[in-house]
Parts: C-alpha cells; structure tokens; sequence
C-alpha cells in the first residue's frame, strides 16, 4: 500500500468498503433474499442489483474524487476499484469451495455461489466471471462522469425509471390493469415481472421525454412568467385531480398502502412541529397516536364506556369522537411535557422514550383491562360513517387520510410563518437567548407538545376505525422511531419532505415483501448515510435549498470529500 | 432616584467555591455609556447574566426601573426592557435574518397561535408590520437587502451587527453589550464605536459594555467600573481610571499604562 500514490490508495481503499457492504449482504442472505425477485423478466435479478450496486457506487465515487479529465485514467480507476470491491466475495467463493462454510455462516449456500459466480460455479471461471462484472459495474459507474450533462441526466432518469418500474412490478400492474385488458397487459408484464421489451420502451420513452424537457426548458427559459404562473396553476390543478382519483386508479392493496403512508404523513406532521420546529426530541410519539386511537376505540365500540342506545348500537360515531380524541390526546400532550419541560435534548429524547413505553404497558395492563381491553385490545369499533355511506375499506377510508393530511398540513404551514412558528425555531436554535428576547420558553414548548400530540390523536382515531380493531401491541417503540426515520430522511423542518420521508420509508418496504425482513437494518444504513451526506434530508425545508443554491457548491461538503 | 436605570447592592454570585462576583455595588443612569473593564474571569460576563436572568444572584439586590428583578425569569427581564448581546455571538443560525429580527420583537407581538391558524385580519397585520419594521431597522444597522440570507451564512461583522439589531428589536430601555469590537480590524471597531454613540444619542437607550479594546473604551464611555476577581476596585471617568494606580497594577499592568493614556 505505502508505494501506491494517494490516489490510487483511495481507489483501493473505496474498493475494499464496497467490497466490504457486498460480503456483508451476502452473508446476512440479502442477496440471495432479492434474489427471488426479477426486476426485468429473464433478464437480472434485484439480487444481481444489489451485488453489482457497490461495484457502480464505488466506480462513480473515485471518479468524482479524481479532478483531472483524463477519460482513460478515469476508467481505469473505475475498473480497478470494481475489480478491488470483488475481493472479499472471491475469497467467499474461494473459501466455501474448500470448506463447507454452512455449519457457521447458513447463508453461505449453493444458491448464493450461483448468483456470486453468475451460475459459473466455484472454480475459475466463477471467478473471473465475478471480477471481470463488478471491475465493469465500477467502470460504468466511473464512464457516467465522461457523459455530458444533459444526455447524463436523461440516461439516469430513464434507467431509474426502468428499474423503478421492474421493482415496483406490482405497482405497475396495479396501476395498468385499470386501463388494459388482459392480453395487453401480458405484453407488459408477466405476474408482477416486467419483461425486457417493455423495460426497454419505458427507457426509450423516458430517455427521449428527458432529452426533450430539458430542450424545452432551455429554448422557453427567457420567456415571461405569466406562463410560468399559468403552468404553476394546472400543475396545482393536476396534482389535485390526481389526489382525488388515486385511490381509484391504483386499486384496492395499493390504496391500503396509500392509508398507510397518509398516517405516517399525518404524524409525520405533528412530530415535525415538536422536533423540525421546536427542537424537542420526542421518541415517544407513539403515545399520541395511542391515545388518540384507544379514545376513538372505548368511546365508539360497546364496551364500558361506549354508550348504547335501545337498539345496542353505540350512540357516538365516527364524527363525534374524532375531536374528542384530538382533545384527549391534547391533554395527555399536554400533561405529559409538563415534567419534561426543562430538559433538553438526549435527556427528554430518553424521557419521552419512557413515556412511549408506559402507554404501551398501560395498554397491556390488568389495571385498565375492564375499560381497554388489556392484551385482548378492543374490537368491533364501528367504520366511519359519511351521508350513508360506510367509509369501509382502504379506498374510501383514503378520502378521511387525504382529508387530514391536508389538513394538517394547512395548519403546520401557516404556523411555520408565524410568530409562533418563529417562537419555536428560536428555542430549537438557542433557548436560552429565546429566552433573553421575551419568548416564555416553557409556554412555546407547551404549546408545541400538545399541538403536535393533536395530530398524533387524529392520526390514531382514524386508526381504530380504519382497522375495526385495536390490540396494545401496534403502538410499539417502533411506530415513533418510524415517525421520526420518516422526518428526518426527508428533511427536518420540510413539509414537503416529510411526504417524500413517508413514501420513501413507509411505501417502498410495504410494497417490496422481499425488503420487509431487513426492513430495520435499512433503516440505519439509511439514517448513517443520509447523516453523512446528506443532513438537510431528500428534500430540504425551503429556506435551506435557497441558501445552498444562491451558495452553488459551497454548501455544507459530504463527509467522504472533506477527508479527500 | 428615577434617574438611576439600573442598580446593584450587595450583590453576590459564586460557582461553588469561586466567587464569580463579590458584593458589588454599582448604578448606571439614565442615557449612559458605562463600561466595565476587567481581566479574564473577572466576573463581568456573570454580572451581565445576573443582570438578564440566565443565572440567579445568590444575595443582594438588582434593581431595574426600581423594580427588584433579581429571581425574575429572563424573558421577564427582556420584556421589562434589558437587551444584550452575547460575547461569542448567539444567533438563531439557522433562521433568516428577518427572522431573527422578528424573534427581536417578540416582547411588543399580540398575536396568537389561533390567530396564525385561522389567517385573522390582525395577525396578518401585525406579520406584515413587525416585517416592515424589521427591514427598517436592518437598514438603521446596515445590512439593508440582507434580510431573507440565512443568519448563519453572514460575515462575522454583518452577524455582530445583527445581534445588536436583534437587541434593538426588543425596543430595550438598557443595552447589554458583551464585547461588541471583539474580532474585528481598526476601521470596523471605529465604525462600532461610532456607531454604539449614535443608539444612544439617537435611540434614547441606556449602554452597558463590557469590552477589552481599551482604545473603545476610554473614547466612548462616560463611566467605568473595574473589577478584579469579582470585586469592584475602581470605578469613574475614564480620566480618573486611566490614572488609577491599583488599575494600571491589577489590570493593566505596569507596562501598558503608558500606551493607553496616549
């Protein structure tokens, strides 16, 4: 190592952690996990993805590290780091052809030999086969730096498209079926595969639409705003449209996805109040969202406290509960931050962690059985009722979801701009000098407690009624840790990212089963990654995105280039 | 009486054993420029954050406007009107500089969280008011068409001045300035000297510095008060301190009496 030149040390270096990330996904059967599913129909695998993914991150990496414009010494380096990012899978395949790696390592198996050797096997030219793809994987993800800029944006868009496309298969075919018949949506896919001519039209189409967008955009650029404010207005337009037709466009399992990610967004909202804006670190949001979905429960269902009226049924509804429930979880919001005001930081993070876990033992609790229902939970918690109608079933309770996001939504923002908005981002930047400028520190947490726990109740309420059941065991530690993943990847402080956040994190692992058993794990390579590089989250609150663009590239370096 | 803004007597504050500030007496009038000089560790910073609330006095009393406000809360204290700058500037980095400003005024905004929600007639007023007023007072300190940077993006000198325009903001009666020249070059030192002369001759506001630059503080106060490991060894015109022979001894030193006194 001492007599490569720093460089090349680097290339080496990079190659060896991707090398590193690739072993370390084999053995937990990841690998072969994705393995199961095709992306594009006899074609490669999301497993094969997954092996050759490092290989292209790392080409790309050292290219980006290299200034010179040299294309050969580009691609060589990119090449090299490949071929490096092989090594610890070529002493996996050397190693498991000697000794049966089995008894220790179990997913060390002939199926994941196969895909590391591209079905070429243990002996050489499993080998070679293996360097020879991931030293090209790196050497295209190095060729990416030498294509121009336009072409090189248009060819990412369409293979992100492609690849979307072939992994969200189900999605697809959910989507299209709505449109096509039988016989023409076997053309596209086959199951929920995507087979190769299809992929290639999405790529062409993408490809060409790209290329044409950016044309356009650059002829048109000059042009008055008016055009811009009239496009502005049907894009707004066409975004509600679609919003309002979603559900019937997609289907009855994607629409459970849909509520699903809609309740996320919905607390994603409300923690982002007391975490974006106020700076209080609440890991026990689950409680909110507990309470407010065991009020809706008690109060709607026929236990003790849901009234009957002569015919057994209960006299509260849906609509009549709803604010109740915001109210209540108002109170415990605001019950709950009294003692935690003065504290700060890792010590109420710990404390709301605490919060979080009695809510959950109460629930479980004897004490409480007779109101709650103990483990048994509660059942029978009658569906929303609309002019009528029974909001049963995901694509109707969707409207409800829609309803209170938007909401939500309009709330957090006209706060943000306010003095209370400011009032918070002054205690999240420096509480004691917030303090120092008149703000009543502990009225402002307060506040931001209990509004925050509001739209946890709300998200909770139409929780219960959506499921018609309710058992202690779905408001775990891991609802609030998703809660904040979701804000935080999108971008603390950002509503737009808090919509991304949940999308990304709750969408994605619901529709690929295969990423549901390393669902966790995802989670905190994403959380480290997106530390590293990317802090200000997928998509950041507006005023940051304006400073680091006024700025070009002196915005904040990701970590890897300030070591460079 | 009414004419002294702010009073100490007795006043007492340690950290354990160290005793920070030592049974100080002091008064500032109305309309003054004083400073307070003083080695490292001498106590002034603590004085500064007895007077604005951060840490409560152990014993004696603080009056402000004749009022006692030793174990008020520091917003309490901010609203009554004390303002301050930090020695190592405290801004809200991550907000605009507008905002800061607005933060400024919090202690003159009627508006409520209600209000915000529902988008009342008046509290769009009142936004779009202290929004006005802020840019006016960024134009007073001179950072006009910086409003809408991020407050950490500024130069060092733009961010002093935005501290001081955060402080003016509070419409304060008496202004706390901890080090306000610290870190800047002879002609922007100059320009905060003046500059500190014009709040007071033209925003009526009562000054209280704490500051090294000799050259600042000799020209502009009108009163000086020293203290030495918490207690005050001298206090008057800068004429009478420059020729104090304990202060030249204390703080300082032998050598440097001649080039201050120039």
């Amino acid at each position: 190592m001492a007599t490569l030149s720093p460089p090349w040390r680097a290339v080496v270096r990079s190659g060896l952690i991707a090398g590193g990330v690739a072993l370390y996904t084999a053995l937990i059967g990841m690998l072969v996990a994705f393995d199961e599913r095709e992306v594009v129909r006899n074609s490669f695998t999301l497993g094969q993805l997954l092996l050759i993914a490092p290989a292209v991150l790392v080409g790309w990496l050292t290219g980006r590290k290299s200034p010179q414009p040299d294309a050969r010494l580009l691609l060589l380096r990119g090449f090299v780091s490949g071929v490096v990012s092989s090594l610890p899978l070529l002493a996996l395949l050397l190693v498991s052809s000697v000794v049966n790696l089995r008894t220790v390592l179990i997913n060390v198996d002939r199926d994941l030999v196969r895909l590391i050797s591209f079905d070429n096997g243990v002996g050489l030219p499993g080998a070679l086969m293996l360097a020879g793809s991931l030293g090209v994987a790196g050497l295209l993800g190095a060729f990416v730096h030498l294509i121009p800029a336009r072409p090189r944006h248009a060819l990412l868009t369409a293979l992100a498209w492609m690849l979307g496309a072939g992994i969200l298969g189900e999605l697809v075919r959910q989507l299209l079926s709505q449109f096509l018949d039988r016989g023409a949506l076997s053309w596209f896919l086959r199951r929920d595969t995507l087979k190769p001519e299809p992929a290639a039209l999405i790529f062409v189409v993408v490809l060409l639409a790209d290329l044409f967008w950016s044309w356009y955009r650059e002829t048109r650029g000059q042009q008055g705003r008016n055009e811009s404010h009239v496009l502005q207005y049907t894009r707004v337009g066409g975004l509600a449209i679609l919003l309002l037709l979603l559900p019937l466009l997609v289907g009855s399992a994607i629409s459970d996805v849909l509520t699903n990610i809609g309740l996320y967004i919905l607390m994603g909202l409300g923690l982002n109040i007391a975490v974006g804006l106020a700076g209080l670190f609440d890991l026990g949001y689950v409680t909110n969202f507990a309470v407010g979905a065991y009020t809706m429960g008690v109060l709607t269902s026929t236990g003790i406290l849901g009234i009957e009226n002569k015919l057994g049924v209960t006299v509260f509804n849906f609509w009549l509960v709803l604010p109740v429930s915001l109210l209540v979880a108002m109170f415990t919001g605001f019950i709950l931050a009294l003692p935690v005001l003065r504290m700060r930081g890792d010590y109420l993070a710990i404390a709301t962690l605490g919060f979080g876990e009695i809510i959950r033992l109460l629930a479980l609790s004897d004490w409480l059985k007779p109101i709650i229902g103990g483990a048994q939970g509660i059942l029978f918690i009658p569906a929303p009722n609309f002019l009528g109608v029974d909001l049963i079933g995901p694509q109707r309770l969707y409207y409800i979801i829609l309803g209170a996001c938007l909401l939500a939504i309009f709330v957090s923002s006209r706060l943000n701009n306010s003095r209370t908005g400011r009032q918070w981002m002054a205690i999240r930047e420096d509480e004691d000098v917030a303090s120092a400028m008149g703000i009543n520190t502990a009225r402002a947490k307060l506040l931001a407690f209990t509004i925050s726990a509001a739209t946890g109740g709300l998200a909770g309420a139409i929780f219960a009624a959506k499921l018609g059941t309710i058992f202690p065991t779905s408001f775990n530690l891991l609802v609030s840790v998703n809660v904040l993943s979701l804000i935080i990847i999108g971008g603390l402080g950002s509503l737009p990212g808090i919509i991304v956040g949940a999308l990304f994190l709750v969408g994605l692992p619901e529709l690929l089963r295969e990423f549901d058993e390393f669902r966790l794990l995802l989670y905190g390579t994403l959380m480290v990654t997106m530390m590293l590089a990317r802090p200000e989250g997928l998509w950041p609150s507006a005023v940051y995105r304006r400073e680091v663009r006024r700025d070009g590239e002196s915005a904040p370096l990701p970590v890897g280039e300030q070591q460079s | 009486m009414s004419d002294v803004v702010l009073s100490a007597r007795g006043m007492s504050k340690s950290f354990g054993g160290l005793v920070a500030v030592d049974n100080l007496d002091f008064e500032i009038r109305r309309g003054a420029i004083a400073s307070i000089i003083g080695p490292n560790g001498a106590g002034k910073t603590t004085f500064f954050n007895c007077v604005t609330g951060f840490i409560p006095v152990d014993d004696g009393e603080l009056l402000f406007n004749g009022h006692e406000i030793s174990g008020w809360s520091s917003d309490h204290i901010a609203r009554a009107g004390i303002a301050r700058t930090y020695q190592n500037i405290r801004l809200f980095n991550h907000m605009t500089v507008i905002e800061n400003i607005m933060v400024g005024q919090e202690a003159h905004l009627r508006s409520t969280w209600m209000g915000a929600i529902l988008g009342t007639a008046g509290t769009k007023r009142e936004n779009r008011e202290s929004e006005e007023e802020g840019r006016k007072l960024l134009q007073f300190v001179g950072l006009q068409g910086k409003g809408d940077l991020i407050a950490d993006n500024l130069s060092y000198g733009d961010q002093r001045r935005l501290e001081i325009a955060r402080a003016l903001a509070m419409r304060p009666h008496l202004l706390l300035l901890d080090e306000p020249t610290a870190g800047m070059n002879p002609r922007e030192t100059a320009e905060t000297t003046a500059f500190i002369r014009k709040l007071r001759d033209d925003l009526d506001i009562t000054l209280m510095l704490i500051e090294h630059d000799m050259r600042v503080v000799m020209g502009i106060s009108e009163h000086i008060t020293v203290l030495v490991h918490g207690r005050k060894i001298a206090e008057g015109a800068p004429r009478e301190i420059q020729n104090n022979p304990d202060v030249i001894e204390a703080y300082l030193g032998r050598g440097a009496a001649g080039s201050t006194s120039q």
